[in-house]
């Protein structure tokens, strides 16, 4: 590791803060004076040297006393982001090209409130916050995305200049906080539906149409698809149900990678399974999707969407 | 040039400004031309109006175009752009048209700088008690201002004002520290614009039938004495201005050739005294007669009068010494005596008549004698004389004869001339007020007083005042009681009620404490606090030492403050702690699974001498912690207390 990279690294904590909560401490903030301190600072040098040239009592003391007052708000300043605590939060994923958004929660244990805070992850972007008293404020942290995959929270900068304005105190945050960008869809039209079931004589899980049995409630199963009478029977005593259903002669529709027209560049083919995606799912059709090394097999959903999505995000063809 | 939205300012910030613009634009009314007020004044409306209807902001042209005419009036006005006047009031005009452009925070910024700026320059203006404590509160709002600038529409006008507060009391042990410890420099730095010092008063250096009287209706203060001694008599207080010794007809004038040194014998032991001198502009210090030792950069001229190398042209203070009997000049140049003297050519014919009757076969002290004897009898001392003719003084003394100091003195001298007895005009100061509350001797303009010296053989100048002889109560106990009621004095020094003039002594005795502590604190002042507090002889390094020590430790302590958290959790578990603490000093100690239910069976057990006390601090416990109230706070803290 080179000079540089130890210097930001000790300095200016160039590196994951993790998960954690954590709290501001002295060594993690630093402070400047701002251009309107700069301003603040210059008029009172005049107005010392018009005080002096003109003998003046009370413009010496009023100079003193702004000059106190520049101190005072400068630790206030400083104070304002001392002792915050910062948690980490959750990111919705999106489709590139979208602003991805970061929640992160701020939390105020003092019985004062923080107000002019700002958070900002990319340069003329910040979210401005006041943290009420005793109180937390959730934030979203808006970052511009353009290439599918994993994208990592760059570092925050959390700044206030409350209360004077005449400094500006900030701290970096690197919370170790990842968003999953989609690919960008292109729009296309779909693919023709095989008519034959894939897989053989086997059944659809999960299809609509007839009631097949019940099956225990998992975390992933909407509330909307709980059979209410039926759990209601064992009263508390046993798991949810959920109603399963089966299928029937459903036509599946299959996402191939190889449907898409090889010559293209492979970000545009997996822009068009992403558009095929999004149609089929509006379509309420049952499709599967086979990428280079990922197979998933036909369904439909929420959940089943996400999947296939999450593999066209992070496919390496 | 466009603005980033979170730079833009709210809209319910904008008030503030008007405010911050208004605090500390509006005191400079008082003493600015009516139509730069009123400019300004329609530019703080106009900007309010624009607020009010939420109307676009006026272009760059049309700004330009105010800012343009505004300073060609300011020019046309004070002929100059940067003199103190026009300066103050190119700020006052920009102060208002910047309300008028307010986009984003950075303009904010702006106008409150400068009206932070703009607060210094009312102290050129008046440092008075009343203007510090204006202005004080002006800067309160003026941060509180900054503070809703930046603190977005969330605070509230209430918490945003305590929140000033509190900053605008935490800065002021630093101005304290600033204040006292900052190395002081002697002023001015570089030559002061020539309005800096106008709108004095005082005495001036030449004499007109009337020019006093108007001084007397001024009730300010000329100047305060404090005796190292008893104060001497009243009749005793004569202050020396200027000396004339030319007198044209209508006008006494100063002489402003050389003179020989003056020649001083004292009778009589010296009084120390200080003097804290109100600005005047001239440069006689208004010692008392006879100045025997004299401060630094001053001397004594020819008549008597102690002359400082510069003019008064802001609050001073002197050391000075004064032998109260004296013979001054008694071998005198045969120059001076022929120009005191001298009368103009023609003019007065009757008084000259007179004098020169008198002049036959009387000794001078004879000649002075029927002078007085002839006021006393027959004239008024009054401020409003009758206008005189073109023979004033004969008009004076066979006509109206009614008159003030003045015409007394020019009178007698005339007379005494006439009569061939040297003799010339002193102006100055007599008498003053003695304030039993702080022992300063307040001499005020209405004090001013103008008397004649005449030179006697072997006796060299002799004091004479003629308006002793015709009101003997204004020598010895002040003008207020020497002229008849309705004459136009100052309020102030009409009052005679008791409680009026107690009132009155106790806020000139702070005004006074004010003058001599804040405002007249110098270097000299500096280097004497500095030696009570142990650090003689400093210069500036150790100054910059102290300094930086003691704002070194300001800002740890303020530090402390802002690092230090408070201690969380429940008050009562915070207390239950406290009774445990105190259980363990006693050798008892609580471990982590015992309830304090067992916790108290075993104290029963071990201690039975605290066993009582402590029940009570269980079951106070139990009942403020699990209890379905706040009130039980103060049960368990006694309990506790009971503990020990």
């Amino acid at each position: 590791m080179g000079i540089v990279a130890t210097l930001q690294q000790k300095l200016f904590r160039w590196r994951s803060d993790g998960t954690a909560p954590l709290r501001l401490g002295q060594r993690r903030i630093f402070i400047i004076p701002s251009r309107g301190g700069l301003l603040y600072a210059l008029a009172l040098v005049v107005m010392l040297i018009g005080a002096i040239n003109y003998n003046l009592a009370l413009g010496h003391a009023l100079v003193f006393l702004l000059a106190g007052l520049g101190i005072v708000g400068m630790i206030h300043t400083f104070r304002n982001l001392h002792g915050l605590i910062v948690t980490p939060g959750r990111s919705a994923p999106v489709f590139a090209g979208e602003t991805a958004h970061f929640q992160i929660t701020l939390d105020n244990d003092r019985p004062t409130p923080r107000p002019g805070l700002e958070l900002e992850a990319e340069s003329g972007n910040p979210v401005s916050a006041t943290v009420n008293r005793k109180k937390g404020a959730k934030l979203k942290i808006p970052v511009s995305t353009q290439n599918r995959g994993w994208l990592d929270l760059p570092r925050i900068r959390l700044s206030t200049r409350y209360p004077l304005g005449l400094f500006t105190a900030w701290a970096y945050l690197q919370p170790a906080m990842r968003c999953l960008v989609y690919p960008q869809p292109i729009a296309a039209p779909l693919p023709l539906a095989s008519p034959t079931p894939v897989g053989g004589e086997r059944s659809g899980d999960g299809g609509q149409e007839d009631f097949a049995g019940f099956r225990e409630r998992q975390p992933a199963d909407s509330p909307r698809h709980v059979a209410w009478k039926a759990s209601a029977r064992n009263a508390g005593e046993g798991p949810l149900l959920i109603k399963q259903f089966a299928g029937g002669a459903q036509v599946e529709l299959m996402l191939d990678w190889q449907l898409t027209d090889p010559v293209l560049a492979d970000e545009t083919r997996i822009g068009i399974l992403t558009g095929w995606v999004l149609a089929a799912d509006a379509a309420d059709a049952h499709y599967g999707l086979r990428l280079p090394g990922v197979d998933i097999p036909a369904g439909s959903g929420e959940r089943h969407r996400q999947r296939c999505l999450e593999a066209l995000a992070l496919c390496l063809p | 040039m466009s603005t980033p939205a979170h730079e833009a300012l709210d809209r319910h910030a904008t008030p503030w400004l008007f405010a911050t613009a208004l605090a500390t634009t509006a005191p400079h009314f008082m003493h600015q031309p009516l139509w730069l007020s009123a400019v300004a004044g329609a530019m703080l409306l106009w900007a309010v109006w624009q607020w009010w209807k939420d109307v676009r902001l006026p272009g760059r042209w049309l700004l330009f175009l105010l800012v343009v005419g505004g300073s060609a009036g300011i020019l046309g006005e004070f002929r100059t752009l940067f003199g103190r006047d026009a300066g103050v009031a190119m700020l006052v005009m920009f102060m208002n048209m910047k309300l008028l452009e307010l986009k984003s925070r950075r303009d904010a910024m702006v106008v409150v700088t400068l009206g932070y700026f703009l607060l210094l320059t009312h102290y050129l203006y008046s440092q008075s008690i009343p203007t510090g404590i204006w202005l004080l509160a002006a800067m309160w709002l003026v941060t509180a201002t900054l503070i809703r600038l930046h603190g977005g529409p969330s605070s509230r006008p209430r918490e945003t004002l305590r929140y000033a507060g509190v900053l605008c009391l935490q800065a002021i042990p630093f101005m304290l520290v600033l204040f006292l410890l900052f190395p002081r420099i002697p002023g001015p730095l570089w030559g002061l614009p020539s309005d800096a010092f106008t709108g004095k008063t005082g005495l001036s250096d030449t004499m007109t039938p009337g020019s006093i009287a108007q001084l007397v209706q001024n009730g300010d203060i000329a100047f305060r004495v404090r005796f190292d001694g008893p104060l001497p008599p009243r009749q005793k207080l004569y202050w020396r201005g200027p000396v004339m010794e030319q007198f044209d007809g209508t006008t006494w004038h100063l002489y402003k050739g050389r003179q020989p040194t003056a020649q001083l014998e004292s009778l009589s032991p010296p009084i120390g005294y200080e003097t804290t001198l109100e600005a005047h502009n001239e440069r006689w210090l208004l010692a008392l007669d006879a100045p025997v030792a004299l401060p630094a950069e001053s001397l004594l001229n020819g008549t008597l009068t102690a002359i400082s190398r510069n003019p008064i042209n802001e609050r001073k203070r002197f050391r000075l010494s004064a032998s109260l009997d004296y013979r001054l000049n008694t071998s005198e140049d045969p120059a001076v005596l022929r120009r005191n003297l001298a009368l103009p050519a023609s003019g007065n014919p009757q008084t000259r008549a007179l004098a020169a009757q008198w002049q036959a076969g009387n000794r001078p002290e004879a000649v002075i004698a029927k002078a007085l004897a002839l006021f006393n009898a027959e004239f008024t001392y009054t401020l409003q004389p009758p206008l005189l003719g073109q023979h004033g003084i004969d008009d004076f003394l066979f006509r109206s004869k009614r008159g003030f100091c003045e015409h007394y003195a020019a009178a007698f001298v005339t007379l005494m001339r006439g009569a061939g007895i040297p003799a010339r005009v002193v102006g100055g100061y007599q008498g003053g007020e003695f304030n039993p509350l702080d022992q300063y001797l307040v001499v005020r303009q209405s004090d001013a007083h103008a008397w004649a010296e005449v030179w006697l053989a072997g006796m060299g100048w002799v004091r004479v005042d003629p308006t002793a002889a015709v009101s003997p109560s204004r020598i010895e106990t002040g003008i207020a009681n020497a002229l008849a009621f309705g004459e136009p004095l100052p309020m102030l020094i009409q009052m005679r009620a008791d409680w009026i003039r107690t009132l009155r002594y106790r806020w000139e005795a702070i005004n006074n404490a004010w003058n001599q502590n804040i405002l007249g604190y110098d270097p000299q002042r500096q280097r004497e606090l500095l030696a009570r507090l142990g650090l003689p002889d400093t210069d500036w390094r150790s100054l910059a030492i102290a300094l930086g020590s003691a704002c070194g430790l300001l800002v740890a302590g303020l530090m402390g403050w802002a690092l230090y958290k408070r201690p969380e959790g429940d008050p009562v578990v915070r207390l239950w702690h406290k009774a445990l603490r105190h259980l363990a000093r006693r050798k008892v100690d609580c471990s982590p699974w015992e309830t304090p239910l067992d916790l108290a069976r075993r104290v029963r057990e071990q201690r039975p001498e605290l066993a009582e006390a402590f029940q009570r601090v269980v079951d106070a416990y139990l009942v403020a912690r699990y209890g379905n109230t706040d009130q039980h706070l103060k049960t368990l803290r006694d309990a506790i207390a009971q503990l020990r």
